[in-house]
């Protein structure tokens, strides 16, 4: 019985564990601290007295979180895990046990019931260490969390609305607007997007995501807004007041592609700009070309609102010209990136082709003769405008007959008339406002939006900031087909995003995306 | 309790304390109780050993620790030098004359702890004097050894020995057991007093018919105690008759 301990060189006796009879139950077992078999300890000794057995515990249905007092909602599926550390933090006095284990036992899902079996461990008389089981009982109690009462009280439940209004008389803007919006997920917090006419109404639920709104739009358009707020409810005894917030938000007049007569003190105000400017861009400054001198400006929100000068005639009242005769450009300038050649061109309306005029444009490096274009008819249009009237009056020469504005596809137009594009666009969910007599009419829309795609093409600068999506549909072996030297401007592919089919969601990456298939 | 070969009596207590075996010391020729509050204490042992032996009431050094204090058997008695000139001579008139009470001057004083003993052989502190260790044998007449009882130095306080048998802590392994049970050749058992106490020479005292155990003592216990000392079948008289039998191998 005895061996020789091989490391130590020690000659050491083999112990043997004896058995001693437990002294309640006389069954015998290997004596231990206590010498009581494990089952009569257990019967004398409960390590689970005073630990919490049942607890009550509250859910909200809607959303399927559980209260953790004072006012944390935690989210936790059934049987999972996050629901398994709540209910155990919920406990008190568990940590004078060490928890060695805990799982769920089944129960019946509508039972309302949650039960969980603890494992604990704790040290009881003269050091011997004992682990029990038992279980806990949860009882839930269905409550709705203050965010889903809120909600279920009243669903249209905002707290700050932003009122966007452009007194202008064709949506141009709203479209590129949307656009933008998509991009850079502005209004993501959004509780409701209605439309409405001359603008869009934009609900949230909290006033400071109103605030990151607005300043998104103050980044890409200039804008006046002022806020006010209504109150809705007081509580006396904590001094609360609940408010409805209103921003009403004016973007400018202003667009692209406007002609603008300015008033006499802002262009002094700029250097003596011609009167007669074109608007040429609209970000967060507006960028006004004089055609004749090919000077640019830049207005900011505060500038122009402090004026507030509003267009002669708008891209609703461009005509198509014909353009018979470019001249040698006589200046050139480049400004924002653009290229602009000043020379003299003779057009005449498509409408009346006897009539010719001998013009300067600012377009002499696109035009070319025989091409179309597109431009303000000042010799035969009515304008309304007084500044107009005034500048009329005042210049000897007389305006001038016409001002050319842009370049006309529309020929190259009519061969892919009814096919296709290669891209397409992503929609805001918005709300048409029906209780206003519905004066909007959907076939306008289609056009209008027909135009701002058109004007997406044309324009790679306004595609900067926008995602384009390629339509699945399209498909290129028709336009390898066509022969015509000079096709319409289209959207190169790479530019194009391809858009994820699993999530829905954008491909987050730099504007010229390569594609992805 | 009181187990004899007939009744069981309902626990015994010192002042609310269960450890029988500080308070008490029983040998097969006499008996020392402490002086306790109440005649409880010793009115159980009178109604046991009332005529048999005499049991005698006294204090070692002013305490009631009696028990583990002093180490004896029919032979004689060892108290500590703590022990007063007047207890000794207490001792020494009420004690029957066969007994030789000794005083000895020993470093370790509580005797009781020290010295585990029965009428023939002794298990002693590993770190006793070698003086004591012959005063011992020669007043106790046994046979010393000096040996652990699992690993514990204090042999007097882990084991409860008589003529007949011993329990020693439950802890004992079962080769430490043999080789006990050879030395003192009686049969030995692990077991435990009062309720899963280990300290068994504090918690009961026995001598070869009769002992005494706490009131915590369990069923069980009482069982193993009535086994391994024979109580069963044993009476004060036989013990005069019976002769020590001879060796036995361990009782399992």
């Amino acid at each position: 019985m005895s061996a020789m301990d091989q490391d130590t060189g020690m000659f050491k006796v083999q112990q043997t564990i004896g058995s001693v009879l437990c002294c309640k139950c006389g069954v015998p077992m290997p004596p231990n601290a206590a010498n009581m078999c494990v089952n009569c300890l257990r019967s004398e000794v409960d390590i689970t007295e005073g630990l919490q057995k049942s607890i009550q515990i509250f859910y909200c249905p809607e959303c399927g979180c559980y209260l953790q007092p004072p006012k944390t909602w935690i989210k936790a599926q059934w049987e999972s895990k996050e629901l398994l550390t709540f209910c155990i933090k919920r406990l008190k006095n568990l940590n004078k046990v060490k928890l060695k284990n805990a799982e769920f036992v089944w129960t019946e899902p509508h039972s309302k019931r949650i039960k969980i079996k603890l494992t604990v461990q704790a040290e009881v008389l003269n050091g011997a260490v004992l682990e029990q089981s038992y279980p806990v009982e949860y009882t839930v109690r269905d409550n709705l969390c203050e965010s889903c009462s809120r909600f279920q009280a009243n669903p249209d439940q905002w707290v700050a609305s932003v009122q966007l209004r452009q007194h202008v008389s064709h949506r141009r803007t709203f479209f590129y607007l949307e656009q933008l919006i998509l991009r850079h997920d502005a209004a993501s917090r959004a509780i409701r997007i209605q439309q409405v006419d001359q603008g869009i109404d934009f609900f949230f639920g909290n006033k400071s995501h109103a605030n990151s709104f607005i300043e998104f739009l103050r980044k890409v358009v200039p804008i006046e807004y002022r806020q006010d707020q209504q109150l809705v409810s007081h509580d006396v005894k904590s001094s609360l007041y609940n408010y409805k917030y209103t921003y009403s938000v004016k973007i400018c007049p202003i667009c692209r592609e406007d002609l603008i007569c300015l008033p006499s003190k802002v262009a002094s105000g700029l250097g003596n700009l011609g009167p007669l400017v074109v608007c040429t861009k609209v970000s967060d400054n507006i960028t006004i070309l004089d055609p004749r001198t090919l000077r640019c400006a830049f207005l900011d929100a505060r500038q122009y609102f402090r004026s507030g000068f509003r267009s002669a005639l708008t891209s609703r009242q461009l005509v198509k010209y014909f353009v018979f005769d470019v001249e040698e450009p006589v200046g050139e300038a480049t400004v924002g990136g653009q290229k602009y050649a000043l020379s003299y061109v003779q057009i005449a309306r498509e409408s009346d082709l006897g009539n010719m005029f001998y013009v300067q444009t600012h377009l002499g490096q696109i035009l070319k003769s025989g091409d179309q274009a597109l431009g303000y008819d000042i010799y035969g249009a009515n304008v309304n405008d007084d500044e107009m009237e005034k500048y009329r009056l005042s210049v000897k020469n007389g305006l001038p007959e016409a001002i050319l504005i842009k370049k006309c596809y529309d020929e190259q137009r009519e061969r892919k008339r009814g096919k296709p594009r290669a891209f397409t666009t992503k929609k805001l969910p918005m709300e048409m406002d029906e209780s206003r007599g519905g004066r909007v009419d959907p076939e306008k829309m289609e056009n209008e939006y027909e135009e701002f795609l058109r004007d997406l093409e044309e324009n790679p600068e306004l595609r900067f900031n926008i995602s384009l999506y390629k339509n699945k549909d399209y498909q290129e072996s028709e336009t390898a087909s066509m022969t015509d030297g000079e096709g319409a401007p289209t959207v190169p592919i790479e530019e194009l995003l391809a858009e994820l089919e699993l999530s829905e969601e954008e491909e987050e990456g730099d504007d010229e995306e390569d594609m992805d298939e | 309790m009181a187990l004899t070969g007939f009744n069981m009596m309902a626990g015994l207590q010192f002042e609310n304390n269960c450890e029988v075996g500080v308070f008490s010391k029983l040998t097969n020729a006499y008996c020392l109780v402490a002086i306790g509050g109440s005649e409880n204490f010793y009115s159980a042992f009178e109604s046991e050993l009332a005529g048999v032996i005499p049991i005698v009431k006294t204090s070692i050094g002013g305490t009631r620790i009696i028990g583990r204090l002093c180490a004896g058997n029919k032979n004689g008695l060892l108290v500590p030098h703590t022990t007063t000139d007047q207890e000794l001579q207490h001792l020494r008139n009420s004690l029957p004359d066969q007994v030789v009470v000794q005083r000895i001057e020993e470093r370790l004083s509580a005797l009781g702890n020290c010295i585990a003993c029965n009428d023939h052989v002794a298990l002693a502190h590993t770190d006793l004097d070698k003086e004591t260790e012959e005063i011992i044998a020669d007043v106790l007449g046994v046979e010393v050894f000096r040996q652990t009882i699992a690993g514990n130095i204090l042999v007097g306080s882990y084991c409860a020995l008589s003529n007949r048998g011993g329990i020693v802590h439950p802890h004992t392994s079962v080769e430490d057991l043999d080789e006990l049970s050879t030395l003192l050749q009686v049969p030995l058992v692990a077991g435990t007093v009062n309720r899963g106490s280990e300290v068994i020479g504090a918690g009961m005292t026995v001598n070869d018919w009769t002992s005494f155990c706490g009131s915590d003592t369990t069923a069980t216990e009482l069982s193993v105690i009535d086994s391994i000392f024979k109580l069963r079948e044993a009476q004060p008289s036989s013990i005069v008759d019976e002769m020590r039998k001879s060796l036995i191998d361990t009782y399992v």
